[in-house]
């Protein structure tokens, strides 16, 4: 029994297919960061070799650091991401908390309704959404793009977290309520801290896709200032000639904040993933 | 001051009728326990009670004021829960003075009245804590003491001890019925353990399937059950039930409890085998298992000895038995 468990075959195993699953999702990263800090000509020579005092260039964060406004870009992206994880996350959570905790007419319907968004891809109306955009005055702005994104999360967001708020006590809730607490009280200071592993997830899987995303940006908000760091980076792929340097270093460039970001909710996610497992 | 009634109380989800019309005072002062299986609907009551669950028909009124459609925190009453239901963000002291807070009482007077309820269950040491950092008969004790600061008119328990060990239990018991003698607080406590019951309660309420099945005094309901779901619910172990007819009766099912049925190795009214024996010191308990009527039970103050398969025989005491119809109804001489 004890051996069965502690097995060094088993670990062996175990730790070498997690090994092999980390080398090949870190791959494509490894390549583009390397590549980024060589000459032109070395990338095609040798695509997969270190830079050598020979090869290292820094002309590719050259580029990008003097063409085009990348600070802007990297501020669009921010300021669209952190602004729609904001929103996906409070209207995610407040749409959960109503769905687990109230009981009212269709509220499974409206659980399921809520739920669909999740197997429907939002791009499908794209043409609706970019009518609308341009009705409403909204095209070449972030605000169409944080409206489209906290769309495009709130289902997965609503989803995890009315499974994570009926997990929460009801004896604590109806505490509070005795007490006095107002069912804002409630959500606001008994039922958001302890679903704060939950809310970590929710937000890495929502931040992502918004960080990565080209379409919605360049169907909607195509302008020079209101370009994202992906947007941005196109300028360098051209149909004839591709800035492969400049390609490269924007894309190393977009990796870190999107990497600090995950680091913050990292733990919380952790902690999320093992809640129930580990006691 | 604190006088509950409730009048033709019922509660439906969906369709499904929980709570089929209570009738039920409690006086001031009264110790009232809620019993039952799980899934009688002593819980949804109490939480009727509190406000937490709205009624579907019928009057909750306490002092004569009809409190059918006041929030909870209106109600002047305190709760405490099974899961202790401590905020987990707050100190002791914070989690004690919450709800007087919360009410708007000035800040001296909270702090005063959180002493005084600390000083009564004795939680000075602990008054800095967090939640986390206590045992459970602790964190339990600040419950109680949550609840004593609102000096409400009605305290409610829901099942307190079930997430206490058995030793825990039995202390915590005893200091609940010692604040009950101390703050003469009328109060209402659900719990499924019949010892409990009996041993706190100056009234319980037997409840089945949504219905009171009888109100009285515990040594009322442990002599004088109404049927025999209350006199099989109450006592511990339970009442043996007899099938008249093969002892010569009119009557349907016979109870009679396991000290009332004597036991020996040669004669008697019935023949059984011994099935297990259970010596806890101060009883002993035979296990006997008879054609006519299954297992049966007896209990013997001391030490005894029967061999395990070994054949006994088996004398109701007539003089203390209770007499049931076919419908479980008591048959009252």
């Amino acid at each position: 029994m004890n051996s069965a468990r502690h097995s060094v075959f088993r670990s062996v195993a175990a730790h070498g297919i997690l090994i092999l699953y980390t080398v090949i999702a870190l791959f494509p990263v490894f390549v583009i960061v390397i590549n980024s800090f060589k000459s032109r000509r070395a990338i095609f020579n040798e695509p997969l070799a270190l830079p050598t005092p020979e090869t290292f260039d820094l002309i590719g964060y050259q580029t990008v650091l003097k063409q085009g406004d990348f600070f802007q870009y990297f501020l669009n992206s921010m300021t669209v991401t952190v602004g729609s994880l904001f929103f996906v996350l409070m209207f995610g959570a407040m749409a959960a908390f109503a769905l687990s905790e109230y009981r009212f007419r269709g509220n499974l319907l409206m659980g399921l309704y809520l739920a669909l968004g999740i197997m429907i891809p939002i791009r499908l109306g794209t043409v609706a959404i970019l009518q609308i955009m341009v009705a409403s005055g909204l095209v070449n702005t972030l605000t169409a793009l944080v409206l489209v994104y906290t769309a495009q999360g709130l289902p997965l967001a609503i989803f995890i977290l009315s499974e994570f708020m009926r997990s929460v006590s009801d004896d604590l809730k109806n505490a509070g309520r005795i007490d006095g607490l107002s069912e804002y009280k409630i959500f606001f200071r008994l039922v958001l801290p302890l679903v704060r592993p939950a809310l970590a997830t929710v937000a890495v899987f929502t931040m992502i896709p918004i960080w990565n995303d080209l379409w919605f940006p360049l169907i909607l908000a195509p302008s020079e200032e209101t370009k994202t760091i992906t947007l941005g980076s196109q300028v360098f792929i051209g149909q004839f000639v591709t800035n492969w340097n400049a390609v490269l270093a924007a894309l190393g460039l977009a990796i870190v904040p999107v990497l600090v970001l995950y680091l913050i909710f990292s733990r919380q996610l952790i902690r999320g993933i093992t809640a129930g497992a580990v006691k | 001051m604190g006088t509950l009634s409730l009048s033709n109380v019922t509660k439906t989800f969906g369709k499904v009728e929980v709570i089929k019309g209570v009738d039920l005072t409690v006086d001031d002062g009264e110790f009232c326990v809620f019993v039952g299986p799980s899934g009688c609907g002593k819980s949804t009551l109490l939480r009727m009670i509190a406000g937490l669950e709205d009624v579907t028909s019928g009057d909750v009124r306490l002092d004569g004021d009809r409190i059918n459609d006041l929030a909870p925190a209106k109600r002047e009453i305190a709760m405490v829960f099974q899961t202790y239901a401590l905020y987990p963000h707050l100190s002791v002291r914070d989690n004690m003075g919450l709800g007087l807070k919360q009410l708007g009482t000035p800040k001296a007077q909270i702090t005063a009245a959180v002493e005084k309820a600390a000083t009564m269950l004795a939680l000075e040491p602990l008054m800095d804590r967090r939640p986390s950092e206590m045992s459970g008969g602790q964190r339990q004790r600040v419950a109680i003491g949550r609840a004593i600061v609102r000096t409400p008119k009605l305290f409610l328990f829901d099942e307190p001890l079930s997430n206490l060990d058995a030793a825990l239990r039995v202390a915590t018991r005893i200091e609940i019925a010692r604040l009950h003698r101390e703050l003469d607080a009328t109060m209402i406590y659900v719990t499924h353990d019949q010892v409990e019951a009996m041993t706190l309660a100056d009234k319980i309420v037997v409840l089945r399937a949504g219905l009171v099945e009888q109100v009285g005094r515990p040594m009322d309901l442990y002599n004088d059950p109404d049927n025999t779901f209350v006199a099989g619910f109450i006592g511990s172990p339970q009442m043996n039930f007899l099938k008249s007819a093969s002892l010569g009766l009119s009557s349907d099912t016979l109870g009679i409890r396991p000290e009332h049925v004597a036991i020996s190795a040669s004669q008697g009214d019935i023949e059984g085998r011994v099935s297990h024996l259970e010596k806890l010191g101060g009883e002993t308990l035979t296990y006997v298992r008879t054609e006519a009527h299954g297992l049966l039970t007896v209990r013997q103050f001391g030490e005894h000895d029967h061999q395990v398969d070994g054949t006994v025989w088996l004398t109701p005491d007539q003089a203390r038995a209770f007499h049931f119809d076919a419908d479980g109804q008591r048959l009252r001489r």
